[in-house]
């Protein structure tokens, strides 16, 4: 699947998108940040918070709990500052 | 109708775009339009630089015109955001709610904005008049309370 970040969650992980492939077990969007989280000190403080850090699948808002199976596209970002 | 949903660097008018949405209609009896604006917070900013989600800003935009639609009773509907680098003075959003009556025209106007704000995936950093970059607004909890006040 297809990760895309935006504004300062872009900016501490250093990259805007990337194609990663988690195992089996990693079934929500909780538990790809943990995923993600063991991954790298740069992901690490991308969700040291994890709270503050937004996601969308497939570009929907979801919630933490939401499963990631079949997804295409998983985004993470910054509370919205639009309007 | 068919809602217009735009997201653009590109600059837009107002009065083009109510001109568009009554033109040939003869049920409109109200249109609110709000314009969202740069300012310079007292002479500290120098631009307002806008990133987005190409894509989901579009899809969640027209989604949240949806809900606007299913709440109140809409005859015409628009919303333009800018992307980019923004100066103060210059247009960020805009927004056209048209109904036979104000009150609908005006309460959808306000609700849109409100979603708007906390759901379409669009992040402001400060570009400061120093010529240094600033940091990522943060969102306040006035603005989710706003959107609150609706469900």
């Amino acid at each position: 699947m297809k990760l895309v970040y935006f504004a300062w969650v872009r900016e501490r992980i250093g990259k805007t998108d990337e194609e990663v492939e988690p195992p089996v077990a990693v079934a929500t969007v909780a538990d790809l940040v943990r995923w993600l989280k063991e991954r790298g000190e740069e992901y690490a403080y991308a969700f040291e918070n994890e709270a503050v850090v937004r996601a969308a699948i497939d570009r929907r808002h979801v919630k933490p709990d939401a499963a990631i199976a079949g997804a295409r596209e998983i985004a993470f970002f910054p509370p919205m500052t639009g309007g | 109708m068919t809602p217009t949903v735009r997201i653009q660097a590109a600059d837009f008018d107002a009065a083009t775009e109510v001109a568009a949405l009554t033109e040939g209609r003869s049920d409109i009896g109200a249109v609110v339009t709000f314009t969202g604006l740069c300012r310079d917070e007292g002479g500290r900013l120098a631009a307002l630089e806008l990133e987005h989600y190409p894509g989901m800003a579009e899809a969640e935009v027209a989604r949240v015109v949806e809900e606007a639609r299913a709440r109140w009773p809409l005859s015409g509907a628009a919303v333009i955001h800018r992307f980019g680098l923004i100066r103060p003075g210059q247009n960020i959003v805009l927004v056209i709610t048209a109904s036979s009556h104000r009150r609908a025209a005006f309460e959808a106007a306000e609700f849109l904005m409100d979603y708007l704000k906390t759901r379409a995936p669009f992040w402001k950093r400060e570009h400061r008049a120093d010529g240094t970059t600033g940091a990522w607004v943060e969102a306040t909890r006035a603005d989710d309370a706003a959107a609150e006040r609706w469900t």
